[in-house]
């Protein structure tokens, strides 16, 4: 992701101190210590121009749930109300704010894309990546039905409900292997890992890939 | 979670052809609905849900104001409206107008409101006998089992099922054609129709301006059980009401394309009131029971409130991944799916089953299809925070609050964060195979055994990103 920014002619920091977003405690129901996580990243990044997540769901814990969390805190409040505008998924900011839908990527492969839930639906991000992928030279997209059905991943919720979520995953493998895709990509790492690790235990020999490092490629 | 809803869980995903029956039905409903609020069917969708949950808004918001104005204009047609809060009072209620009345059999159409009061079973154990009508509930209530879904309460069976079914209990020769089934029900109820002394309905709306209780379905039954016998009783949840009869116009156009993909149910019926002096058909009694049953509970807090919104399309069943793993069955009362998650543990209390909110992978795929715009990814989010504070209250599940502090302590001190990733990193096997199947003791702890039970984990990467990042 720092190389396709970096390409374009952003000058990339990593603050060292960040750690997480705090959302599996939120999604778990440990209010307390999602504030004391999510207390921990607005101070990291609120001195930064533009915030770039290489993932819809942290982007929308910030963006949809931070202000959920400090309802009683106006202070805070209002620091994560000038936050959440800078904070950016990296599929978008490209279309969006760097107003690219070419960045000059080439990878020779047959793809097909998985929509992270919280992207597609919190987010609303349906069309930037798809835009991106169609200008990757030598790539070819071709959609699995349906792409918008969730993975099964769910945070915490896989090894809670670890059968379940299995069997979500091993349903969505099945729609990606009919594609005939080799590679899939998506915007999350963590439905990647839930997807890619479905994958190896069926024996598959598709990959995943994140829209990051497909964009990377030269 | 309880080791009951496990075990259900674990049971459904184990049935291939019950797994096979259930995502086959859902995703057609699923598809119907979708091709019925396209753009080219209805323009207007987004709009209309828009309305629907402004309408509803304010209809529960002012739910005192509205259940008065109906009440009124119910009596004023000669009918009476009795306010029940619990089973016990509903049961008692018909029970009391049955003995008066001398009344031994009752029709009943599908109603959700009296499954949850369970008063088929209260009513046989007065001696009193209650039919199903509709053709889904009537095969349900010979098979002995609760509705699998809101609105096709037996989508889990097939047409072999209810052919069994139909042998045992009804005596007749296994028939497996689906129209011939439908026959042998039809000659069964409409005796029972003609015989019955009461009918008992549901309503999907309360008309407050009119006094209307609207009822709509596909199979005719409603009509004739709210129509034939001389006592007409109507049981609905309070949340029901809506202000005005032309509401309607809105409701209607989003619940049937919502449920099964229809633009309308074949019969919408509106009862209000008994029969009239000079009319031919309609009961000579009407009566319409209100129940809370804990619905005043969810009052208080706005967001929480939308809950009652629900008007029992079903879409959120049919478009959830869960729901179209585990079924109806394996929820832990008769409201199942995305709603009976938010419902149930508001209704019974958190505590009924605590692992119910936490059984989502909060995708918001049953938010996008609500067509009155319920929360419902929001509302389980704050109930898995209730679940955690009534935890803490009677000391349960210490181990998992110590390792959510640890993670936010953690997650809190970068250098130590780290640390520990680095000691990860040198404990997890290397990849030089791809992703790997198994861990060293020292990392083999429930979470990682759980998701290693269905799924391969990355192998340790040779650099972390943070050492990329500093050698670039």
């Amino acid at each position: 992701m720092a190389d396709v920014l970096e390409r374009l002619g952003y000058r990339v920091d990593f603050p060292e101190d960040q750690t997480c977003c705090g959302q599996p405690a939120f999604n778990s129901g440990y209010r307390a210590e999602a504030r004391t996580v999510a207390r921990h990243f607005i101070k990291t990044f609120e001195r930064c121009e533009r915030i770039v997540a290489p993932s819809g769901s942290c982007t929308a814990m910030v963006t949809h749930h931070f202000a959920e969390l400090f309802q009683k805190e106006p202070d805070t409040l209002a620091r994560i109300h000038d936050l959440e505008a800078r904070v950016w998924e990296f599929s978008t900011f490209l279309t969006e704010v760097a107003g690219v839908e070419d960045v000059g990527a080439r990878m020779e492969d047959v793809v097909t894309f998985h929509d992270g839930c919280h992207a597609l639906r919190e987010l609303g991000i349906a069309r930037a990546p798809r835009r991106l992928l169609a200008n990757v030279r030598g790539l070819e997209l071709r959609e699995m039905m349906p792409a918008e059905e969730c993975c099964g991943f769910g945070g915490t919720f896989s090894v809670k409900f670890a059968e379940l979520s299995g069997a979500m995953a091993r349903t969505k493998i099945e729609a990606i292997v009919k594609t005939g895709a080799n590679t899939v990509v998506s915007l999350d790492p963590s439905c990647l890992m839930q997807i890619q690790g479905a994958l190896s235990r069926a024996g598959s020999r598709v990959r995943t890939m994140h829209l990051a490092e497909v964009l990377a490629s030269r | 979670m309880s080791a009951e809803f496990d075990r259900k869980i674990h049971i459904t995903l184990e049935d291939a052809n019950l797994q096979l029956a259930v995502y086959t039905a859902t995703g057609r409903l699923k598809e119907k609905r979708i091709e019925a609020v396209g753009p080219e069917s209805l323009p207007d969708y987004q709009e209309l849900r828009t309305q629907a949950n402004a309408i509803k808004k304010h209809a529960i918001d002012n739910l005192d104001h509205y259940l008065e104005e109906f009440e009124r204009n119910v009596e004023a047609r000669g009918g009476k409206v009795v306010y029940c809060k619990d089973a016990t009072e509903v049961s008692d209620f018909v029970l009391s107008i049955a003995k008066e009345r001398g009344a031994r059999l009752i029709v009943k159409s599908k109603s959700m409101t009296t499954e949850e009061v369970d008063l088929n079973e209260r009513l046989e154990h007065h001696g009193l006998e209650s039919v199903e009508t509709d053709l889904g509930e009537y095969i349900l209530q010979l098979a002995h089992q609760k509705p699998y879904h809101i609105v096709a309460p037996a989508l889990h069976m097939t047409r072999y099922d209810v052919a069994e079914i139909f042998t045992q209990s009804l005596h007749v020769p296994n028939e497996t054609v689906p129209e011939k089934q439908t026959a042998i029900a039809r000659a069964v109820l409409r005796q029972k129709f003609l015989d019955a002394d009461m009918g008992i309905s549901g309503a999907n709306f309360l008309v407050a301006d009119s006094g209307a209780v609207v009822i709509v379905e596909n199979e005719g039954n409603a009509r004739l059980t709210t129509s034939a016998p001389k006592i007409h009783i109507t049981v609905a949840g309070i949340e029901k009401v809506i202000p005005r009869a032309q509401d309607l116009v809105t409701f209607l156009k989003l619940l049937a394309r919502s449920a099964t993909g229809q633009l309308l149910s074949v019969y919408t019926s509106f009862l209000s009131g008994p029969r009239r002096p000079g009319e031919l058909d309609g009961p000579e009694e009407f009566y319409v029971v209100l129940l809370d049953n804990g619905r005043t509970k969810l009052l208080p807090d706005r967001t929480r409130r939308q809950s009652l919104y629900c008007i029992r399309c079903g879409a959120c069943l049919n478009t959830c991944p869960v729901y179209r793993k585990i079924g109806g069955h394996s929820f832990p009362w008769v409201y199942s799916g995305p709603i009976g998650a938010i419902i149930t543990p508001q209704f019974m209390g958190v505590s009924h089953e605590p692992g119910l909110p936490f059984a989502s992978s909060l995708c918001g795929a049953c938010g996008e299809v609500c067509p009155v715009k319920i929360d419902i990814p929001r509302i389980l989010l704050e109930l898995r925070s209730d679940v955690k504070k009534s935890e803490a209250r009677e000391k349960q599940n210490r181990l998992e609050k110590l390792a959510f502090r640890a993670f936010a302590w953690l997650m809190t001190h970068p250098r130590i964060y780290e640390m520990a990733g680095r000691i990860g990193a040198s404990m997890a096997p290397a990849g030089d195979e791809g992703w790997v199947r198994n861990v060293p003791t020292a990392m083999n702890v429930a979470p990682v055994r759980a998701w290693l039970s269905q799924r391969d984990l990355p192998p340790s990467p040779a650099k972390s990103f943070r050492e990329m990042w500093r050698q670039r």
